[in-house]
């Protein structure tokens, strides 16, 4: 019973049930137009989510995702206002995210000090230098200039709106790359077991240094359709509550915070149930405030569930939670 | 002859003038100014600070900022760190209405005049310059009333954006629109929720607002760095020529761009640039008052600018840049 109930399935089916309910009782909320609008809102954060997967399969954490999206997105807008061509711009901007990624993955793979502390003060750098050095403002507006890059957050494909669609690519990415690649496997032993990998002739540091690299590529994209749907880059967003959120997919669909568990799919369900669950209080035209209790509520339900169902035994008592 | 009178008269009229100026100088000279915003970086903000330290470096008196970047915690220590320090003025923009209550007090007490921006606190002190939200929140919701109440032919359906709930400026303006909306039946709220000043949250309520109620007529935002996100909701769902949307702010050149591509349908705006200098004169008013607080509270209330296409033309934005050449 355990082995078929587990925490991925419980909220597959809390998703499916609320979607059904949402579906009888909420008019407008079964069309076409509405679910689009649904994945459209947490296309972003499923993003994110697939680079936060990334580095949390191999036991690491990335608390900088957040502000390696604002800072090298608005670098990119304020850069191509003030007269540099947008092609170099946007290249400045993906530049400056992966030399953060990197310089995370240096931090943890070699200078040996925990992801959760090197990725924190990463953020608070990030965040402090690109507000007060690299930017002119706090706020930096989509501008003429930076006009093409508009159809990454409003364009559509045959009907579907283009943030879906790349969801859809980097989960597709992701998934490959974590199920179909050595790569892929390497990252899953480092998570099982870091020293054991390395014992094995795993090349556990340069993997470590291209996980953050992949997940700063993630948030740079992410950043990229927040933008250019909202015609402006809030640096501020790194306050928010934002990266709780991406944490909040990533282990509310089942991944382990101790690493070696899960993939993409997991993230999708996660992601899908904040969807529906944003989306049909939206149309119940809840306050924001409540939506944040409900959705906590839920989440937490989730979690007490699968532990009753899955509860903790030796070995995850080993391996230890966060 | 005449003209050496011409010119001896000329010399003593310079010389007078020269001595004036001169007291002028000396009288504002080792003051101190000091300004604690919420955040700097934002049109606001800046805009502000750059007019107050244009007067100080004129009139040759200290000008400082002490940025809390949103946080109120820190802005509580610089405010108990100047009290000690003893600038003659100290400017602040309140967070909310009680963070900030008692060390205005304290301020006041130890011979510092307070001037507050904008945001009141529920301790008042010598000097407020700011918008009046309720009187903001009435007349974007007669615009409303105007654009989609009985007698427009419109569906008299409509939408609003707040800030954060608690915040003074939401409050405010919630009442001045229900006190409006109370009268006019005809308009129909949809839907009223907090996005907490963040723009993706706003487009993301809009996007799902707009599809769920095909025939909106208007929306009413709190501010205008949030309500680009509004904006783009609506014009994503290709009703722009359809809703319209009314925001607030102050007035800066991201008003002007985003009412000429039709994001904004109007804005309300509470000119940064006369509210610096009304802070301006308040400041030598403070200087030559002497340290103790004055009996009467002086209140400046910005008169509000209605920006929209219409008016853009004459009236026009300003932009940082002008701002901050002006104050070198």
């Amino acid at each position: 019973m355990s082995r078929n109930l587990n925490q991925e399935r419980i909220v597959l089916a809390i998703t499916i049930l609320l979607f059904a309910f949402f579906a009888l009782t909420l008019p407008g909320f079964l069309t076409v137009q509405n679910v689009l609008t649904l994945l459209r809102s947490v296309s972003v954060l499923g993003i994110l989510g697939v680079g936060m997967a990334i580095v949390v399969v191999g036991r690491g954490i990335d608390l900088a995702i957040v502000a390696i999206m604002a800072v090298s997105v608005a670098l990119t807008l304020d850069q191509s206002a003030h007269g540099v061509p947008l092609g170099l711009a946007t290249l400045m901007g993906f530049g400056f995210a992966v030399g953060c990624g990197v310089v995370s993955g240096l931090l943890i793979a070699y200078a040996e000090v925990p992801a959760i502390f090197a990725t924190l003060a990463m953020a608070a750098i990030i965040a402090g230098f690109g507000q007060s050095r690299l930017l002119s403002l706090s706020e930096i507006y989509v501008t003429p200039a930076s006009e093409p890059l508009g159809w990454i957050g409003t364009g559509r494909v045959l009907g579907v709106p283009s943030p879906v669609l790349i969801l859809a690519a980097v989960a597709l990415a992701g998934f490959v790359l974590l199920r179909a690649t050595k790569l892929g496997r390497f990252i899953y032993a480092i998570g099982d077991n870091p020293r054991a990998a390395h014992v094995t002739g795993v090349p556990v540091r340069p993997i470590i240094v291209l996980q953050f690299a992949l997940s700063a590529i993630t948030a740079f994209l992410a950043g990229l359709i927040t933008a250019t749907s909202v015609s402006s880059m809030n640096t501020r967003i790194v306050d928010s509550t934002l990266i709780y959120d991406i944490i909040l997919v990533v282990v509310i669909g089942g991944i382990g915070l101790s690493g070696g568990k899960g993939g993409i799919r997991n993230v999708i369900v996660g992601t899908l149930l904040i969807g529906v669950l944003q989306n049909g209080m939206t149309i119940l035209d809840t306050p924001y405030d409540e939506q944040s209790i409900i959705k906590s509520v839920i989440l937490l339900f989730a979690i007490v569930a699968d532990s009753i169902v899955n509860p903790r035994d030796e070995q995850t008592a080993q391996q230890g939670d966060i | 002859m005449r003209l050496r009178h011409f010119l001896t008269a000329l010399a003593a009229f310079g010389l007078t003038l020269a001595a004036a100026s001169a007291q002028t100088a000396d009288q504002y000279k080792g003051k101190t100014v000091a300004f604690v915003p919420v955040a700097l970086g934002y049109d606001l903000e800046d805009g502000w600070s750059a007019i107050l330290k244009h007067q100080a470096d004129k009139l040759g008196y200290t000008y400082e900022v002490r940025n809390p970047n949103l946080n109120s915690d820190v802005g509580a220590q610089a405010i108990s760190q100047l009290i000690t320090e003893k600038p003659t003025v100290l400017v602040i923009q309140n967070p909310d209405v009680q963070v900030y209550s008692r060390l205005i007090k304290k301020a006041e007490k130890a011979g510092i005049h307070v001037i507050q921006i904008n945001m009141k606190s529920v301790a008042p002190s010598d000097y407020f310059v700011g918008a009046d939200y309720v009187q903001l929140g009435q007349q974007a919701a007669d615009m409303m009333v105007q654009k989609c109440g009985a007698g427009s032919g419109k569906s008299g359906k409509i939408a609003i954006v707040q800030g954060v709930l608690t915040a003074a400026a939401s409050v405010l303006q919630m009442q001045g629109i229900d006190a409006v909306l109370s009268k006019h039946p005809d308009i129909k709220v949809v839907s009223n929720q907090a996005a907490d000043w963040d723009s993706s949250k706003a487009r993301a309520i809009m996007q799902t607002v707009v599809q769920q109620n095909p025939d909106l007529c208007g929306v009413v935002g709190f501010w205008d760095s949030m309500d680009v996100g509004t904006g783009s909701a609506i014009r994503e769902a290709g009703k722009a020529a359809q809703v319209f949307l009314v925001t607030s702010g102050g007035g800066s050149d991201t008003a002007c761009t985003n009412i000429d591509n039709g994001t904004f349908g109007a804005e309300l705006s509470y000119d940064v640039p006369r509210q610096g200098s009304d802070m301006n004169k308040d400041i030598l008013a403070a200087m030559t008052a002497g340290p103790a607080p004055d009996a009467d509270k002086v209140t400046q209330i910005t008169p509000l600018k209605v920006l929209s296409k219409e008016t853009i033309g004459t009236t026009g934005c300003w932009t940082l840049k002008q701002l901050q050449a002006a104050a070198g």
